[in-house]
């Protein structure tokens, strides 16, 4: 016994003191069960004590960290739940069935809030598409995605793809899921009540993703491309059997309390559920339904068999429960009780096989670590601009710039998923966010989710600041006042102190945003050990944002819309463009400081936005950000399918003013004649805004800096490069 | 007991657009001296019949009732004693 | 009119159809459950789109065998309208109601996407509301779209005027490069002999409203209420 706890991830001082909280030694069973819970995965011992410093409270919070997902309050008694999960590892070891599974656990995770699923994002890491394996990885990892959210019914309406060389051989694959429902009828993961019946409905139990949780917990070797059975294989058919069971059964009180069965199965989601409900629970194993046949205690209990939840039942409702899961073909079996000790008693046919306490399962011991600011940190921020020779050709540099993948458009990927069912979906992805109307309410939601690794990289703590400015950004330029987060801390090993370093101060920055922008944190998920052979990914943060749109009439999109439409910029230019799109496409640099951010200013700026919105003066908002003031531009005239004539005027170099990404920054389009009206409305918010110049019916897109002409390009050649750079890789 | 082991193919006349791309993918491999790559299906079943004679009918019932859409598709099988 | 939107299970536009008929054009609508074999009672009835029994084996090819069926190939015989949409559609090629077969894209992708159609004619209980020519949007959200017959069906299909709905451009033009999936001559919906049963891969539904991209696709809801009163 004294090494196995080595075989199921733990360490010594971790085996001492379960003996010290069992009191005696843990056995077989009992000891794999400790092995899952107390992984970084299930336990987040390596970041528990860093995400306190996130504000996860607010007026509208109704349901905060700690539960399946978060929910907002939307008003009228509506509730947005949302959560956002990694399935990276699967992903790069099986990229169909990882990114597919990913969607199929996080929109469990919805399910058992007592919400409809309403909205699919997704955020992806790759390395660059000119590498046979990393098309490989995106078509199969957007196919995975298609298929089982296609078949869901569930829309997939926003997202991101980047691709960087940090993400060669660790791809992220972040997952996001969003739903709606009455604030009363909030679900919560509660096994109360001794006496009530555990169930498990949905699939059957089989040897799948066998040890997934301590798995994702572990760095990528080539070992672990062997261990391939820890990949999970999905079936979005009986998932959207589950969903449509679950809404069905949730019409009346016979459901208690329900927890998704993902990581870690049965043991995780019946040791929470009691340890929360400060119960215990026992079950007999011989009771759940299995696809194999000889599987061992353990393998049972920690099995990640997909399309699985666990329920808790009023005592002697089981049938009609049973009733309801019958008639959509699945199934709904007692496999035990609740009871009063506060323990996990596992039985295998009535003889007792293991039994711990439920809440020193969920307790793991939380680590912090050593913190040891990155050697890199002290010369990355170091950017001679005398080493970036100006460019001569500006027509050449924004072809370029929109031909890059991490700015081209998405449509390869979106069109491949369903994003319009469930007929909500008013802006469809390409633009800043997506936009679903609610039914029946004059009111809609904006999503997104957003990262940049780059940013991270250079700057944990001002990075992260960023990224959460620039994702609410995101909805304010579609007419949302942003209300709440879902992060997925995507990181390397927390073992070194330097990543650890990277965590906290990525953490802090995000907290720092958050509380400016009053966007207190509702749920999340972190997925550290990012690490392979070439090292450790870009620290990757990646935040879903909520918004609030409160009449129909002030949604909002990034297309030009009629030609002499005015164009305006709001903002002001930074000088530094470290990490930008540009330095690395045409300089190949990875460094330098980033362009500044002032929370302040970016809160002032975002309410001046909201506030011309509202008052219907806007026809485009588009935000500046990847690949600054040029591609914002070519993207809104490229998508409004129009010429532009702008002029801009600043003392600074030229290609930086065009592709710096310059924060707090938005470009709309608006009638002349609101122009006075516009420019009262920022005054209030001590915000101006300068004439760039016309949206043109002429199909050319002209740029003068300084009243040189320096970029004049017909549209279909813009349109080109920006429409075709993904699909012609494939 | 009886398996058939049911091979479920397009029609020569049906394009094939999944065998086109595979057959593509391997060219540019390397393996040039390939053509007429067709993808199909094959299903296995298992049957709890003894009879063989009566094991070939329940099989091409089963084939032509629901497993194979003879607008695009044909099929073959085999049974195989277990 | 009384409207029946059938659920088979994973039919995941069910709803939306529903959503359409009973709140935008106030039609006394209710679902039908696939293991029901009860005559049907409803004026029309719709087969959605979606996945039914997770589009295994073949799109469409276990639905057919639901109980529901039977009722709706009786029904139609009897002149029923009946309305396949997508998943919808393939159900009634596998079922034989209409001819033909939709196949996997021939770009071997989904695709989700606004997209032009012709309307051919006028004549049908289900196009009458728009003028033949028409130019309409109506997104498509499909695997498998990629219509085929062979050449005898689909001569008599073009003969017969049972060619409702044509794949184009926003100009109209019907030619491969407006082709989205690969279908036979653009194939986009058909109808049957009779013109009672109607099988198209775009959805309707979705260009129902302003709000959602436009709202070509109500008038052929339209089409049909108005040539019940």
């Amino acid at each position: 016994m004294t090494e196995s706890y080595k075989q199921v991830g733990l360490s010594e001082d971790e085996y001492n003191l379960i003996l010290k909280q069992l009191g005696r030694e843990p056995n077989e069973l009992e000891l794999n069960l400790y092995g899952v819970m107390w992984s970084e995965h299930c336990g987040y011992k390596n970041s528990k004590l860093l995400l306190k410093m996130l504000p996860v409270k607010g007026e509208r919070v109704l349901q905060g960290p700690g539960e399946n997902a978060g929910a907002l309050d939307i008003g009228d008694g509506d509730a947005v739940t949302m959560k956002v999960e990694s399935h990276n590892h699967p992903s790069a070891l099986s990229p169909y069935q990882g990114a597919a599974t990913g969607v199929g656990g996080i929109v469990r995770d919805i399910l058992a809030v007592g919400a409809y699923p309403v909205a699919n994002l997704n955020s992806l890491y790759f390395g660059k598409l000119e590498k046979a394996h990393q098309r490989y990885l995106l078509a199969e990892v957007v196919k995975g995605i298609a298929d089982y959210g296609n078949c869901l019914g569930i829309p997939t309406v926003a997202g991101e793809v980047h691709f960087d060389d940090a993400y060669e051989g660790n791809c992220l694959v972040n997952a996001m899921c969003v739903g709606l429902t009455r604030s009363e009828d909030l679900k919560t993961a509660f096994a109360k009540g001794p006496g009530n019946s555990v169930m498990v409905v949905g699939n059957l139990t089989g040897r799948d993703g066998m040890g997934g949780a301590s798995f994702a917990s572990q760095e990528l070797t080539k070992e672990s491309e062997e261990n391939r059975s820890a990949v999970q294989v999905g079936d979005p058919f009986v998932e959207k059997l589950l969903i449509d069971a679950c809404m069905e059964i949730f019409q009346n009180e016979n459901v208690i309390g329900v927890q998704d069965m993902g990581a870690a199965g049965i043991i995780s989601s019946t040791s929470e559920t009691a340890s929360k409900a400060e119960t215990g629970i026992e079950i007999d194993i011989d009771l759940v339904p299995k696809r194999e046949s000889g599987m061992l205690p353990y393998e049972v209990m920690i099995s990640e068999s997909q399309e699985r939840m666990l329920l808790i039942v009023k005592e002697g409702k089981e049938n009609e429960v049973n009733k309801i899961f019958h008639k959509w073909d699945l199934h709904a079996v007692k496999i035990g009780n609740v009871t009063d000790d506060g323990m996990i008693r596992v039985l295998n046919n009535g003889i007792k096989v293991g039994e711990v306490p439920a809440k020193s399962l969920t307790n793991p011991p939380l680590y912090k670590k050593d913190i040891i600011k990155p050697e890199y940190l002290n010369y990355i921020e170091l950017l001679d601009y005398k080493d970036l020779p100006e460019p001569d050709n500006y027509n050449k540099v924004i072809l370029i710039m929109l031909d890059n993948h991490n700015i081209a458009s998405k449509e390869w990927i979106y069109r491949q998923y369903d994003h319009m069912v469930q007929l909500n979906t008013v802006v469809t992805p390409g633009s800043d966010a997506a936009v679903l109307r609610i039914k029946g309410k004059n009111k809609a939601i904006a999503l997104t989710l957003d990262g940049n690794g780059r940013y991270v990289y250079l700057n944990p703590e001002k990075g992260s600041e960023i990224v959460i400015a620039e994702a609410c950004r995101n909805l304010v330029a579609s007419g949302a006042k942003p209300i709440g987060v879902t992060d997925c801390l995507n990181f390397g090993s927390p073992e070194k102190p330097d990543i650890y370093y990277q965590l906290y101060y990525s953490i802090k920055g995000l907290a720092n945003a958050c509380n400016k922008f009053n966007t207190p944190v509702v749920s999340g998920n972190v997925s550290l050990y990012n690490d392979t052979e070439y090292g450790s990914i870009y620290p990757t943060p990646t935040v879903g944002v909520l918004g609030l749109i409160e009449d129909l009439n002030h949604i909002t999109d990034i297309k030009f819309k009629n030609a002499d439409d005015c164009i305006y910029l709001i903002g002001n230019f930074s000088n530094e463009i470290g990490g930008s799109e540009y330095l690395f496409e045409i300089h190949k640099f990875v460094k330098g400081k980033l362009p500044e951010l002032n929370l302040d200013i970016e809160l002032y700026t975002q309410n001046a936005i909201l506030e011309i919105i509202r008052n219907g003066l806007v026809k485009s908002c588009h935000d500046v950000s990847d690949g600054g003031i040029a591609v914002n531009l070519a993207e809104s005239a490229v998508t409004g399918n129009f010429g532009i004539d702008v002029s801009i005027n600043s003392n600074i170099r030229k290609d930086i003013v065009l592709f710096g990404e310059h924060q707090s920054m938005f470009v709309i389009s608006a009638e002349k004649k609101n122009e006075n009206k516009i420019v009262g409305i920022l005054k209030k918010f001590q915000t101006k805004m300068s004439y760039l110049g016309s949206v043109t019916d002429e199909k050319i897109f002209k740029i003068s800096v300084n009243g040189n002409e320096i970029i004049n390009l017909d549209l279909a050649q813009i349109s080109e490069n920006y429409k075709n750079s993904i699909s012609k890789m494939f | 007991m009886f398996k058939a082991n049911i091979y479920v193919t397009l029609k020569k006349s049906i394009f094939d657009p999944q065998g086109k791309a595979a057959e593509n993918s391997l060219v540019t491999l390397g393996f040039k001296n390939i053509r007429n790559t067709r993808i199909g299906k094959f299903i296995e079943i298992e049957l709890d019949e003894n009879d063989k004679n009566i094991a070939f009918e329940i099989t091409k019932e089963m084939c032509e009732k629901l497993l194979v859409n003879f607008n695009i598709e044909t099929y073959r099988f085999e049974l195989e004693e277990i | 009119m009384k409207f029946g939107v059938i659920i088979f299970p994973a039919s995941n536009c069910a709803e939306d159809c529903y959503y359409v008929l009973s709140s935008l054009l106030n039609q006394n609508t209710k679902y039908l459950w696939h293991k029901s074999s009860e005559a049907i009672d409803t004026d029309v009835v719709i087969l959605s789109g979606g996945f039914s029994f997770g589009d295994y084996l073949r799109c469409g090819a276990i639905a057919r065998f639901s109980p529901v069926m039977e009722r709706v190939i009786e029904f139609a015989g009897k002149g029923g309208l009946v309305i396949g949409i997508c998943n919808g559609f393939q159900i009634l090629t596998e079922s034989g109601l209409l001819p033909g077969t939709l196949m996997k894209n021939t770009c071997l992708k989904f695709i989700c996407s606004p997209q032009y159609l012709k309307v051919e004619n006028n004549y049908s209980v289900f196009s009458k509301k728009y003028n033949s020519g028409d130019v309409i949007n109506c997104p498509i959200a499909h695997n498998e779209g990629n219509y085929f017959a062979d050449e005898n069906t689909i001569n008599k299909l073009e003969k017969n005027n049972q060619i409702l709905f044509r794949y184009c451009d926003e100009n109209g033009n019907v030619n491969d490069s407006t082709n989205p999936n690969g279908s036979v001559n653009n194939i986009a919906g058909i109808i049957n002999i009779e013109g009672n049963v109607l099988g198209l891969m775009p959805h309707p539904e979705r260009s129902s409203e302003k709000i959602l991209l436009c709202d070509d696709g109500i008038k052929l809801f339209k089409s049909i209420i108005e040539s019940y009163n």
